[in-house]
């Protein structure tokens, strides 16, 4: 429904405004644990806004429940902090009535594959515009140590107090097999590579899915050691003669052991929920060309008689 | 039911019709025989005449197939109902004949498709019974093979012949209603038409023959409660919406899915009820009204969410078209039983908006209301309508949509600064700065489902807690100042006053009228905004000896239901007792009288 919002742009002060400074676009101070990987995120999320000088009020941060999404909070810019698991269908909403802003919506694996894993799958198959950064650490963070659907098996928390049972989510499967249009992988500990990923998904028009790894120094110490070359891991970028659009390729990356691979698994574009929409209404409406809503009404009314 | 529809009359048979000022007919056959559409038919035509009509069907809940009925009830004066007996049955089956009978008034006339009816013996003498080869007569007329296609257009000439209704509004009905279907579909449909219009015995031709009207309604739009909430919802100014199929919900969604894209909005289905809910409010978030709706157990699983935008005030309209209960109950069948999760369903205290159709045309100005009160109180609403009024067709008077529709498009102008959540409002409400616009200090709002300060910003400080509780209270408070007194029904004083709420309304009205006749007068007091309740209730309470609220809903284990239980709660008055029911079925007239003397029966012991 591109055109359905008649959005009359504010007259632009008479002095020009000035870009963003961090400070600006810093709010309340996060309340995460110190060392927490989420304040990596935070801090390349005001890095991409700096970077792309966009102003406070055409930036949408959506979030649903934990610690990661309390991430609408620390930024100065419109926000809404939704309900546990259904961050992306309230960002969804969004999105299709406000084609103008550019949403962002942020979560934990809880959030994304527990709670809201239905949301994620069809959010992903509808192709919405949208960029979803999932601060996956492997655990429930905000109620203490549970089993999360990403903890791998043998994970010893407090609802598994003998270690992890369950088959992990494969977070990168999972979006692929979903329809996701841009699925990408990355870490807190490499923010370069964070920022990149995260700049590329931007400009993707459609659904963006970004899995950043993000250990929890509180309760699941150490869980991504293995991908962090400052621990003794490995941080190795997808190969550079992977082809984004090969969708096999792109599962069979996904399927490897962890630390896998870091950088776009999958890419490809195909036309998003928004531009479908749009494109009903345009039809519909050149039937009406000229009319007022109430005349439409009116011409439906009239064969009611 | 209507006395004033006289067949034992002589000059009730052929040229001389005997003038009638109300009919209730009542069609049966399968869900395939096409009979909702000789209903509409019937009800598109009194909508451009001097009649009101009103109609019920009932629609099996498998998917194909199954007995199907539909009654329509014309009238001369006010309709209020869709009536207790049918004057007329028209049965297409052995079974639509030998179920439907009890329908029937005494002295009734059926007339039954002799092809696949053979008439009871027992019944030959209690009603008048008129037999029509309906089937091989339409085979006859149309020709082919499809023996059951064009049975209902000729029965609806059969109709139109012993109403002696108007042909050529008629004829022209069956002209728009088939059109798009091309020139053979129309000669078709016309051939059955007129084969029924004239076919000849002095039986039923001109039987009837309606009185004229007093007051012109000639200028009505006629349809069904869904359709009016679905227009309803785009005359205020919705322009986005979500939701899941359910019935008897899904009509709605199918109409907004359809219809919006029209004025520039579009209507998602998604995946599931709690998708749909959080896509309407993050679309309320964005600067419209967003709209959902349910039935049964779709309201329950979206009420986390409802929470939610109490919580954080974002305006949102609940559409509930209730069914029976509790669980998948009885898709099919109504029942008034969400009142109660309309206004408590959620932990916390979360107070909402809870209003209520009671008829097809207030559906159209209680969506509208609805949305408005929504806006102007950032704050959830609940619109309650039933399976009753959804499936029903009714004719009312053409709404004046240059003035009724509204355009919400969201404001974006800058703004220097803005708290979302201000406690310093004269009403308590505060509505929410719509992303996109420029705030000039610099200061931006988050909106949230943690209890938090006039910015947005989590805090659990108990003055807060207190503050924000009070605030989202007293708007309710504030908008309960603003609504109408409800004006009662009948005497303004007396002994009985019945109270009640949706589709009950009209049969309980209708009661009022007939409870003047036999010297038992009672009164009636429909209430449309079910919370927060109007003011001024008490002192209409104070002027009867007896307050029975008739509900479609168990009377619970205190012997009363869910609207009387809000109304005990409020004033604390014993006199407030129930008169429920639970069989899924809607009130008949006499039904409701015969339980208030009961009562009365029982309370002069």
């Amino acid at each position: 429904m591109s055109d359905s919002v008649t959005l009359e742009q504010p007259t632009q002060d008479a002095e020009e405004r000035q870009p963003l400074t961090k400070k600006e676009i810093t709010a309340d101070h996060p309340t995460w644990c110190p060392g927490c990987g989420d304040f990596s995120i935070l801090a390349i999320y005001y890095k991409l806004i700096l970077k792309r000088n966009i102003y406070h009020e055409k930036v949408t941060t959506v979030a649903g429940i934990g610690c990661s999404s309390r991430f609408p909070y620390f930024v100065q810019a419109h926000g809404a902090h939704y309900i546990h698991g259904r961050a992306l269908s309230f960002a969804s909403g969004v999105s299709l009535s406000r084609p103008d802003l550019h949403v962002f919506a942020f979560g934990g694996d809880g959030d994304a594959f527990s709670i809201g894993g239905n949301h994620f799958a069809h959010t992903a198959r509808k192709n919405i515009k949208m960029t979803y950064v999932v601060m996956d650490n492997f655990v429930y963070g905000l109620t203490k140590k549970q089993t999360s659907p990403t903890s791998p098996i043998g994970f010893k928390s407090k609802t598994d107090n003998w270690g992890a049972l369950d088959q992990p989510i494969n977070p990168m499967k999972l979006a692929i097999a979903a329809g996701a249009s841009f699925v990408a992988r990355t870490t807190h500990t490499n923010p370069k590579h964070l920022l990149e990923i995260m700049d590329v998904a931007m400009d993707h028009d459609g659904f963006g899915f970004i899995e950043c790894l993000s250990e929890c120094t509180e309760f699941f110490k150490g869980a991504f050691d293995a991908s962090n070359p400052r621990k003794g891991g490995a941080f190795e970028l997808v190969p550079e003669d992977h082809d984004v659009t090969d969708e096999a390729a792109a599962y069979e990356l996904a399927g490897e052991d962890f630390p896998g691979k870091f950088g776009i698994f999958y890419q490809v574009q195909r036309p998003t929920k928004n531009t479908l929409e749009a494109g009903v209404s345009d039809a519909a409406k050149a039937k009406f060309e000229g009319k007022k809503d109430w005349e439409v009404l009116q011409s439906t009314f009239n064969r009611m008689k | 039911m209507s006395q004033t529809l006289d067949t034992e009359d002589d000059n009730g048979r052929g040229s001389q019709p005997s003038d009638i000022s109300e009919a209730i007919i009542r069609i049966a056959g399968n869900s395939q025989d096409g009979i909702q559409s000789i209903g509409g038919f019937l009800a598109r035509l009194a909508g451009r005449s001097e009649q009101e009509v009103m109609t019920m069907m009932t629609i099996p809940s498998t998917i194909s197939g199954g007995p199907s009925i539909f009654q329509v009830r014309l009238g001369t004066g006010d309709v209020l109902s869709p009536g207790d007996d049918a004057d007329v049955l028209l049965a297409f089956y052995q079974h639509s004949y030998e179920d439907h009978v009890s329908n029937l008034r005494e002295g009734g006339l059926i007339v039954y498709d002799s092809d696949h009816i053979e008439p009871k013996e027992e019944w030959l003498e209690k009603y008048r019974h008129i037999g029509i080869a309906i089937s091989s007569l339409t085979v006859e007329a149309i020709g082919g093979t499809a023996r059951d296609k064009g049975k209902n257009i000729y029965a609806l000439g059969l109709i139109g012949r012993m109403f002696n209704l108007n042909l050529e509004k008629l004829e022209r009905l069956i002209n728009e209603r088939f059109g798009a279907k091309g020139e053979s579909v129309i000669k078709t449909a016309m051939d059955a038409f007129q084969s029924g219009y004239r076919y000849h015995s002095d039986d039923i031709t001109n039987l009837f023959n309606f009185k004229q009207g007093e007051i012109d309604r000639s200028n009505q739009v006629v349809m069904s409660g869904n359709e009016a909430i679905g227009y309803g919802l785009i005359a205020a100014g919705v322009r986005f919406g979500a939701g899941y199929p359910i019935t008897p919900w899904s009509d709605i969604m199918e109409l907004l899915r359809k219809e919006l894209p029209k004025y520039g909005g579009s209507f998602i289905q998604c995946e599931d009820e709690i998708a749909s809910v959080s896509m309407a409010i993050g679309s309320s978030y964005g600067g419209r009204v967003g709209v959902t709706g349910s039935s049964g157990p779709g309201i329950s699983l979206k009420t986390e969410a409802i929470g939610w935008a109490v919580m954080a005030e974002i305006p949102l309209v609940i559409v509930d078209i209730q069914r029976g209960g509790p669980s998948t109950g009885l898709p099919t069948n109504v029942e008034q039983s969400d009142l109660n999760i309309a206004c408590f369903g959620g932990h916390g205290d979360s107070p909402r908006v809870v209003l209520a159709a009671a008829n097809v045309e207030d559906c159209f100005y209680t969506a509208i209301e609805a949305v408005n009160i929504a806006r102007e109180f950032s704050v959830p609403v609940f619109l309650l309508s039933d399976q009753a009024i959804a499936t029903r067709i009714e004719a009312f008077n053409e709404p004046d949509l240059k003035n009724v529709c509204q355009d919400l498009s969201p404001d974006l102008t800058p703004v220097q600064t803005h708290k979302p959540y201000d406690l310093n409002t004269e009403t308590g409400a505060s509505n929410h700065l719509v992303p996109g616009t420029r705030i000039e200090d610099g200061r931006y709002p988050v909106v949230t489902g943690l209890e938090h300060d006039e910015m947005g910003h989590p805090s659990s400080s108990p003055d807060l807690h207190e503050a924000m509780t009070r605030k989202r209270r007293n708007k309710l408070k504030a908008l309960s100042d603003k609504l109408p007194i409800p004006e009662v029904y009948g005497a303004q004083s007396g002994e009985v006053l019945v109270v009640g709420w949706g589709s009950t309304t009209g049969p309980l009205y209708e009661a009022v009228e007939k409870s003047g006749n036999n010297g038992q007068a009672i009164s009636a007091l429909k209430l449309r905004h079910i919370n927060p309740l109007p003011n001024g209730l008490e002192d209409i309470f104070a002027r009867f000896k007896k307050i029975y609220v008739v509900e479609m809903n168990d009377g619970g284990v205190h012997g009363y239901g869910q609207l009387a239980g809000l109304l005990r709660a409020r004033f604390a008055d014993p006199r407030i007792q129930g008169i429920n029911k639970t069989d899924a079925l809607r009130w008949k007239v006499r039904e409701i009288l015969d339980r208030i003397n009961e009562r009365r029966e029982i309370e002069s012991k």
